[in-house]
């Protein structure tokens, strides 16, 4: 049985905004679509930039890909901000409560001082890490070109601070809030020679100008290598060896990257399969980052998981290229 | 061991400012390349205060509660046929003229937030520019969300951003955002942090929602209670980076003063806007222009600058011609758009007899002496089927890009002209304030896209005037020309049972 309550209908003049409509037609648009499309400014532009005078403010040439449509990049989660940050609310919900069911029952008390120090010295560096991903995804949002993907970008962004604090978070559960774990996890990001590669390729990034190139050595190369060495390798390592309660405190980092990589992967389907000008120029990149990764994570894939670890990460990279059409 | 409790000043301490790191690898100045070449000194990040210390947890938190109520307000007003419990239709003309003007002026701040949230150097400061980033996008997206049900019912919204790029008004908030982030970091934190976020806010977005609120416009006022939060933290973060700049070295105080000149007086010439909106568009008046500026800004901005005094920062000068120009400012632009508006996407009027008694009573010095006649006038031709368009393009000012209509204050009756030469060519401005920005910066300013000489150098269409109505999608007949008569006018008479 269903009721029906009877409202007074008025018929509209127009379905929705007109550049919408050019787009996909005369008919309602979703909340995504009216959110998104055409929302950069793209003509008549006032003044040239102090920081980049031989530009425009918004520039497609800030990167060497070229798109016809940058619209193209739009985001298979169909996030605008109202889904974006409802669906980061529930999983920050899910997290709180692994993180005070963990102090709760004093989980912290039950894991071993060899485990402990291993998470210190290799997993809550990552903070720092972290830090260079956020400035990687904001420098996409301030510089690329469309919302469809300037808008993913942020997002990205953000969610890396979120990791940031996350990993912060893990430090002060095992360390009782004192915050010494994270100095001595500072220590390690610093000097330890486990970490230097990493760093070293962080810091590197930060220097890129294109800020494709920097989504590539960030978000494809780096992320798929440190995702599959901490969020299933060591994941698997942590269920073998009595470390299982840490599980829940890395569970949001773990679905984080999932989520996302749809999202990059999307992005780097859609750039290489616009012409071989893209192609070969997302494949110049990802020959040069790559071998910066493979240095950079050597002593810190072997620490963490022994020496196959990296290789194993490797092949997963390679899988991801292969599957958006990309052959190494 | 029960774990210590942290408060949130340690909180936030080991979660946000204990992130950054000194680089050994790669020179720091090549990631933040930007930093130095405005001239502002910054020793020490570490004293950056952070104005509000929220973790991304919480604020993943809050918004969602507020999205989810946001929408729900939204959906039930496009489900209940809210555009019709408006006070007017001539209502929807000021949310038009929001929708195309301000709003776009939301992504440009996205945009330039996310620009200093990456290139400052100090991670307290990074961070706070980032959520207002994305608080930005936030209020871009909710603008469009909210006017899309007005868009289904009313003209003048369906090419908010074709227009945006193009229509010659709409020059004047797109030239302001993109003076912003053109400028470096430091200067766009103090152009719309602090000028136009802290002191202005209060006279920009505070009387759409108030004029939304005071006209039955539930989705419009809905959406500004909803970012009320977030402008507060914004303005917040303007304070704080002012301060922050001012106490790192002596050295930025004439770098900032001259900002603070330059900004305010940007800031000011784009509430022309606001100003007759207030006085003009709104059915249901919420207070005049005036009163408007002498309370937010003669009271608070009054006591603001008291407090920034000792720093050795001082009002602009010009402050004496703002004061004046307040009781000139609305009337003088709503009869620009009333002359030119077969040009522009919203329709305009002349004021009813009450209206202008209003108009009488809340500026007695100015509007019979000097406005009065001309409505009477223009109302005595319109009612003889002639209604008053100019055909003619204006001249504009190269800073502001409004057309040079504004008088001078010691003579209301004599329009102000400025000039400077600069490199054998000849620049036009409509006051002091705006040649005195030109001239600080000639080589920025000569970039300025103005509508009027681009329509004559043939670079908006070509050809004649329906050349540019095409370019700039502008069907004549709809959005534009005087109200009465408009289809907007026709469709809510049709609505109410109006003959």
């Amino acid at each position: 049985m269903t009721i029906e309550i009877k409202t007074s209908t008025m018929k509209p003049i127009r379905n929705t905004y007109a550049h919408i409509e050019r787009r996909f037609g005369d008919k309602p648009a979703t909340r995504y679509q009216e959110a998104t499309y055409d929302v950069h400014s793209t003509h008549n532009f006032h003044y040239k930039p102090l920081w980049d005078q031989d530009r425009e403010i918004n520039d497609p040439a800030r990167t060497a890909v070229v798109m016809g449509d940058w619209y193209d990049l739009k985001d298979p989660r169909q996030f605008y901000y109202g889904p974006y940050v409802q669906n980061r609310s529930k999983m920050q919900e899910t997290a709180e409560g692994n993180f005070k069911f963990f102090e709760k029952r004093g989980l912290g008390d039950s894991i071993d001082s060899s485990l402990r120090e291993k998470i210190i010295q290799l997993v809550i560096p990552m903070r720092h890490a972290e830090v260079a991903a956020n400035l990687n995804n904001m420098y996409g949002t301030a510089h690329g070109t469309g919302t469809a993907v300037t808008q993913a970008l942020i997002f990205e962004a953000m969610d890396r601070f979120g990791n940031a604090q996350y990993f912060s978070k893990i430090g002060l559960a095992l360390d009782g809030n004192t915050g010494d774990s994270l100095a001595t996890a500072k220590e390690h990001w610093m000097s330890n020679p486990a970490w230097q590669g990493v760093r070293a390729y962080c810091e590197k990034t930060l220097t890129i100008k294109d800020w494709f190139e920097a989504f590539i050595a960030q978000d494809i190369v780096l992320d798929t290598l440190i995702n599959d060495l901490y969020y299933r390798q060591f994941d698997e390592w942590l269920t073998q060896n009595n470390g299982r309660d840490l599980l829940l405190l890395m569970e949001f980092m773990q679905d984080r990257a999932k989520d996302s990589q749809r999202w990059s992967d999307s992005v780097l389907k859609v750039v290489v399969t616009e012409s071989e000008h893209n192609s070969n120029q997302v494949l110049a990149w990802i020959s040069t980052w790559r071998i910066r990764a493979q240095e950079a994570l050597e002593p810190l894939a072997s620490a963490l998981l022994g020496d196959k670890a990296l290789a194993d990460a490797f092949a997963v990279l390679e899988k991801r290229l292969t599957k958006v059409g990309l052959n190494c | 061991m029960s774990p210590k409790k942290l408060n949130l000043k340690d909180k936030y301490k080991l979660l946000t400012r204990d992130l950054d790191w000194e680089f050994s690898y790669e020179d720091r100045k090549e990631a933040f390349p930007y930093e130095e070449f405005e001239g502002i000194k910054i020793t020490d990040w570490d004293k950056w205060e952070d104005p509000f210390r929220l973790t991304m947890e919480s604020y993943w938190k809050y918004q969602a509660e507020k999205e989810k109520k946001l929408y729900a307000i939204y959906d039930a007003f496009a489900q209940n046929n809210g555009q019709t419990n408006v006070t007017d239709a001539r209502y929807v003309n000021a949310i038009k003229l929001f929708l195309t003007g301000v709003s776009p002026g939301e992504h440009a701040a996205h945009l330039g937030f996310a620009f200093t949230g990456r290139q400052m150097g100090g991670i307290g400061a990074r961070v706070a520019a980032q959520m207002q980033s994305i608080d930005e996008l936030r209020h871009i997206q909710t603008q469009i969300h909210a006017m899309s049900h007005y868009n289904k019912f009313f003209d003048g919204f369906d090419e908010f951003n074709h227009m945006h790029d193009r229509l010659w008004y709409l020059s004047v908030p797109k030239s302001f955002f993109e003076d912003a982030r053109t400028a470096g970091p430091f200067e766009f934190m103090i152009a719309i942090g602090f000028s136009f976020e802290y002191v202005l806010t209060n006279l920009l977005f505070v009387p759409f929602m108030s004029g939304a609120a005071y006209n039955g416009d539930m989705a419009t006022v809905t959406f500004g209670f909803s970012a009320q939060s977030d402008e507060a933290r914004h303005m917040t973060l303007g304070l704080e980076i002012i301060k922050f700049i001012l106490e790192q070295h002596e050295d930025n105080l004439p770098i900032v003063q001259k900002w603070l000149d330059k900004w305010l007086w940007r800031g000011y010439r784009l509430l022309t806007l606001v100003a007759m909106m207030m006085d003009y568009m709104l059915p249901q008046k919420v207070m005049s222009w005036q009163e408007a500026w002498e309370l937010y800004f003669e009271d608070a901005g009054g006591s603001l600058f008291k407090d920034l005094e000792r720093y050795g920062i001082k009002m602009p000068d010009y402050t004496e011609t703002i004061k004046q120009e307040k009781e000139h400012l609305s009337h003088q632009a709503w009869w620009i758009f009333y002359q030119y508006t077969h040009a522009a996407a919203f329709h305009t009027w002349t004021p009813t007899a009450e209206e202008m008694d209003w108009l009488s009573e809340k500026y007695p010095d100015t509007f019979d002496k000097y406005y009065r006649p001309r409505w009477e006038l223009a109302a005595e031709m319109e009612a003889k089927g002639e209604r008053f368009y100019t055909t003619g393009l204006p001249q504009l000012c190269q800073t502001c890009q409004i057309p040079m209509a504004f008088t001078e204050m010691s003579d209301p009756t004599q329009v102000s002209y400025r000039e400077s030469i600069y490199n054998d060519e000849r620049f036009h401005f409509c006051s002091d304030p705006c040649k005195s920005i030109f001239d600080n910066e000639p080589e920025k300013y000569v970039h300025a896209w103005l509508p009027v000489h681009q329509i004559l150098q043939g670079n908006c269409g070509g050809g004649g005037l329906d050349k540019v109505m095409e370019y700039y999608h502008l069907d004549d007949g709809v959005a534009n020309l005087e109200f009465e008569g408009s289809p907007d006018a026709e469709r809510w008479k049709e609505w109410k049972g109006v003959a």
